[in-house]
């Protein structure tokens, strides 16, 4: 009844009403005649019950959500049916096979896949520590002034044409790991065998840190959003237990964003297995599998795009094709690793913070 | 046992707002200290202030003496070395979601070094029997996450995180505000029984809730401490104009 009063234009009933409605009232009491309904709520009480706009929208979206199936299963399809000959003429072996030999037709991608995972391993070790203490220190550390001009930087590094960053490694990252970084890591670590052969500059060392620079924006801004998105009762749970700082932001920020974190670092990861331009520019485009990251190597990716226009044959044409292929597996049994580590660890956990 | 607190002098400031303004007071050791007051009167800045937890905030700052039994906490020692003797407890339940039950309890243990598992049982068992938890969860210490309980027990396991580190003080910012009456008098029943082993302050909204576990209450209002006395004095004969109309509801 006291929301009828809003409405001026609803008489407000009287008090007989209640009278009226007691068990012992006199049955002579009339009932008040129901005021007339006020236009906000004849309005609302035309307006219908929407079933069919809900279900409409329900639909739209449905076939949003499979439009992304069609696409993938659509993509497959293609690479499958265009790869037919090299499918059939090597078969699994094509997956296992060292040899790449346009000349007399004998085409092996292991290399390739060597080469696209441990480009992107590498460039993953550089780039994680990297990103979680930019994101890090951007989030707990930082002094407000700092925090947007390092925020926009980050990004504006995402921005970036990969074949920008290509050219920026031939000129200075080249010259670099040749003569500076390559000899010092020969001198202490050469023992571990990873660094060990003729270090030319280009090669798995110098692919992987251009890598890393370009997944590091990404990685870094995502995690940063998820550890913004951690509550500050969180971080205060923890200080009032008497943690220092960097237990703090290990316990409350860091523990509590840790699927966010993952989360980006497998996009991160996704972005190293598929990028083309700047690898194929210093990785050395040799197709041979070695344990020395000094050593030249090739990916699935850039040698689709450094032979792809010089194919002669069908064969060739479709061994490429095929190369494409096993980056799409590559890249999904990536993923679902990733995927399947990140249930086994936060198994039981739930995912969001309170 | 617990120690007493003397504040002197207390001011403290958020940007250039002057939330509390020449805090002086004497809270006992081993009794319940209630802070009553209406809200955005700076009795909870006075207790983050107890525990060093006002300056996490970078525009907040405070000045004054708090004395902490023989420490005085803002000169004598460091915020990290203050909170692990001063236990807290905040208004919403703020569990661990990441860890189990059984972790939650022994986070601060975990986080000063602490190893050893027997301790930590014994820790486990002994918290929650105190935060009056131990029969609800005894089951699945190690299979639940800590914020798959209810409100109220999620705000009894945050009790027992902050008693297993066996504090000295204990300061309690409206624990049961955001709880159905039950679990408030369930947490009520605690803090009776907790006083006789630490110092406790409370804040809270409820005044019923101060006359029944608290010996002392302040009053505070606009940043100021009005009236601190007995319980019994303050809700029967206040010396203050102010803190009688607050308390028989003319305002707040």
């Amino acid at each position: 009844m006291a929301d009828r009063a809003i409405h001026p234009s609803t008489p407000v009933p009287q008090r007989t009403t209640v009278t009226a409605l007691a068990p012992d009232a006199p049955a002579a009491v009339s009932l008040p005649v129901p005021a007339a309904p006020s236009a906000i709520r004849s309005y609302l009480s035309q307006r219908g019950s929407g079933a069919l706009a809900d279900r409409s929208f329900g639909a739209i979206m449905l076939l949003c959500a499979c439009s992304i199936f069609a696409i993938v299963i659509f993509i497959a399809s293609i690479l499958v049916l265009r790869s037919r000959l090299s499918l059939t003429q090597f078969g699994l072996k094509f997956f296992t096979g060292q040899n790449w030999d346009p000349v007399s037709g004998d085409f092996g991608a292991l290399p390739f896949i060597f080469g696209t995972l441990a480009t992107s391993l590498v460039a993953l070790c550089l780039a994680v520590p990297l990103a979680l203490g930019v994101a890090i220190f951007i989030t707990e550390l930082c002094p407000k002034v700092l925090r947007a001009p390092i925020s926009f930087l980050t990004e504006l590094l995402a921005a970036i044409p990969s074949v920008v960053y290509g050219l920026w490694a031939v000129f200075v990252l080249v010259p670099i790991v040749r003569d500076q970084l390559g000899p010092w890591l020969a001198k202490y670590l050469g023992w571990t065998g990873f660094f060990g052969g003729t270090n030319f500059g280009v090669g798995l060392l110098t692919a992987s840190i251009i890598l890393a620079i370009m997944i590091l924006p990404i990685i870094s801004s995502l995690t940063r959003d998820m550890m913004t998105a951690v509550p500050t009762s969180q971080r205060e749970a923890v200080l009032a237990l008497g943690a220092t700082r960097w237990e703090m932001i290990r316990i409350g920020v860091l523990r509590n964003a840790r699927i966010g974190i993952v989360g980006a670092v497998i996009l991160g990861l996704g972005r190293a297995l598929g990028e083309t331009m700047a690898v194929a520019m210093t990785i050395g485009n040799h197709p041979v599998i070695s344990k020395s990251l000094f050593a030249p190597g090739y990916t699935l990716a850039s040698a689709i795009a450094n032979e792809f226009s010089e194919a002669t044959g069908d064969l060739y044409l479709s061994a490429l094709i095929e190369i494409g292929l096993a980056l799409f597996l590559v890249t999904i049994v990536v993923n679902a690793i990733a995927r399947v580590l990140v249930w086994a660890v936060t198994r039981g956990a739930p995912a969001r913070v309170a | 046992m617990g120690v007493g607190i003397l504040v002197e002098h207390l001011n403290a400031w958020y940007g250039t707002t002057h939330t509390l303004q020449d805090i002086n007071l004497h809270i006992p050791a081993n009794h319940a200290t209630a802070l009553i007051g209406p809200s955005g009167c700076g009795k909870s800045t006075f207790v983050r202030c107890l525990n060093r937890m006002h300056e996490t905030n970078p525009i907040a700052r405070a000045t004054g003496t708090v004395k902490m039994g023989d420490i005085d906490i803002y000169n004598d020692a460091s915020p990290v070395e203050i909170r692990r003797r001063v236990g807290m407890v905040f208004q919403r339940p703020n569990p661990f979601p990441t860890m189990s039950i059984y972790d939650n309890v022994v986070s601060g243990l975990k986080l000063n070094g602490f190893r050893n598992r027997k301790i930590l049982d014994e820790t486990v068992e002994r918290s929650l029997k105190s935060a009056a938890l131990w029969e609800e969860v005894k089951d699945d210490l190690k299979k639940k996450s800590g914020a798959s309980l209810s409100g109220g027990q999620q705000q009894r396991m945050c009790i027992a995180r902050a008693i297993a580190v066996d504090p000295e003080v204990l300061l309690m910012d409206e624990p049961a505000s955001a709880l159905d009456p039950v679990s408030t008098s369930k947490i009520e029943d605690l803090i009776f029984q907790l006083k006789s082993q630490y110092t406790i302050v409370i804040v809270t909204h409820n005044m019923q809730q101060a006359a029944r576990v608290a010996e002392n209450t302040g009053f505070f209002l606009n940043g100021k401490m009005v009236e601190f006395d007995s319980t019994h004095k303050i809700f029967t004969n206040p010396s203050d104009k102010r803190t009688e109309d607050y308390i028989t509801g003319r305002f707040g």
